[in-house]
Order: C-alpha cells, then structure tokens, then sequence
C-alpha cells in the first residue's frame, strides 16, 4: 500500500467539544496504517497538549495522558502554531514534555512537539496528501 | 477522479451533510466516482432512518439514501463510525442484538464500520474531502 503523508489537524479545546478526543482515537487507529502521520494544533486546539489539565470538576474522562502514548506508536511530529500560543499567553513551558525514542539515533529521547509559525505550518500543511481536520 | 468525503456534522443543526450531499452530486453528474462517505462525530446521525422532516423540507437521510454510494460488491460505501455510533445511539441490527437492545435505527443504505475505514479511503482516493466546523 502507498504511503501518503496525513495530517491531523487540532482546532479546538479537549473538552467543550467532541472533536479533540475523536481526533485522537483517528490518529491512534491510523497509527496501524504505517503513513507518514503529523499532528498540528492551531487555534484552541493547542489547548489539547497543555500540561496540568484536570477534569475532576466537570465529570468528563482525562484523556491528556494519551498524548504521551503518540510517540510509541512512531508519531513524532507535533507542530504547534507560535501565533496561537501567543495569543492564549502561554508559552511552549506550558505544553506537555511529549518524547519519542528516535531508532535511527541509539533510541535516543527526543522533543516530539515543534514550535513553528503558521507561515512554516501553511508550508507543511501543503506538502501533504490527506488533512483531515477537526 | 477518486473522491472520499468525511462529513463531521449532524443533519438539520449544521449545513456540512447538506453541502457535502451537493458536492458529493455535482461530482458524480461531472463523472468522478465517490469511493467512500465516512460520516464521524456527530456526523453518524445522518444515517437515521427513523428521520422524519417535515413533508416541505428536504430529507437528508433519504437524499444520501438515494444516491446509492456503493462498492463493486453492491456493499453501502456510507459508512457510520462504529464507535461514534455507540455512543451516540446509533446501532445496526448485528450491534443491537450483541448489546441486547431492542432496536436499531441504522437506514439499510449505510454501514457501521471502523474508522480504517477512514484511513483507507484517505489511502486510496485522490482527494478526501472534509466537511464540518
């Protein structure tokens, strides 16, 4: 089967809506498929990997520690918005520490999120074959 | 061309089945072939076929219905997230009687299916087209 490059595209909050953690069990699933997955957070969506969320109040399952499971299933690239942490004050210091082990370098631990401008993301964002947003 | 669409949104709150239905028309009347419709989130109520409009409105179940999107083996390429679908109360017959539940609302044009299915059609298509908030 062909390897296409997919995008997973995270505009909104985790928990107001549905589509933060439906958009993770898609990439989790996609994972099986052995494409060349990047995630990228623009808007409320950088909200989904902030570090400290506690849902203790609102009865509604955590799911931020699985974010932390997306480098074992070799999804490495987590590209978040500059434009859109800034305009939320926060910083990259505020987003979960998300690793992976890199294969090709002894497994060495590794950054998997990388802070870009959105001019650099519209750059990614064309270079690939599927995007799906949510 | 090869064309899959992901609709996100429910029938009747939002325009995205509503669009997707035209697009998805046009594209067919123009000669492309539509490979598979995914519908996810909310999206898997559009596959109700206990929907009933008003007779003036138009019948977005039915419509989809009507466009008879199917594969070489005369299987439904409407496809409902299974899991999606739980949750939401949308059942077929096969998940009703496994969960022991007296009914099913799943229309006989769409499938319950996983989201591979998704997956695959963004594999195989030359566009996937997403339509939601």
């Amino acid at each position: 089967m062909a390897i296409k490059k997919f995008m997973y595209l995270n505009r909104k909050a985790s928990y107001g809506t549905v589509y933060a953690i439906e958009s993770l069990e898609v990439v989790l699933i996609a994972a099986a498929f052995e494409q060349d997955v990047s995630l990228a957070f623009v808007d409320d969506g950088v909200y989904q990997i902030v570090e400290g969320q506690n849902t203790d109040g609102i009865g509604m399952k955590n799911f931020s520690k699985t974010y932390h499971a997306l480098g074992d299933y070799d999804i490495n690239k987590l590209y978040v918005s500059a434009e859109s942490l800034e305009e939320r004050g926060l910083t990259e210091a505020d987003l979960m520490p998300l690793v992976y082990e890199d294969e090709d370098d002894d497994w060495a631990e590794k950054p998997s999120i990388k802070v870009v401008s959105n001019a650099d993301l519209t750059k990614i964002m064309s270079e690939q074959d599927v995007c799906l947003s949510f | 061309m090869k064309i899959s669409i992901q609709i996100n949104e429910g029938p009747y709150q939002h325009q995205a089945s509503d669009t997707a239905y035209q697009f998805a028309k046009a594209a067919i009347d123009k000669g492309h072939e539509i490979f598979r419709v995914f519908f996810y989130h909310d999206g898997v109520n559009n596959a109700s076929r206990f929907t009933l409009p008003p007779q003036d409105d138009r019948n977005v179940v039915n419509q989809w219905a009507e466009l008879g999107i199917k594969n070489a083996d005369g299987e439904p390429e409407l496809v409902v997230c299974i899991a999606a679908a739980l949750r939401r109360g949308m059942l077929d017959e096969s998940e009703a009687s496994k969960n022991g539940i007296d009914g099913n609302n799943i229309h006989p044009a769409f499938r319950i299916s996983g989201l591979g299915q998704l997956i695959e059609a963004g594999i195989q298509s030359d566009r996937l087209v997403v339509f939601g908030d």
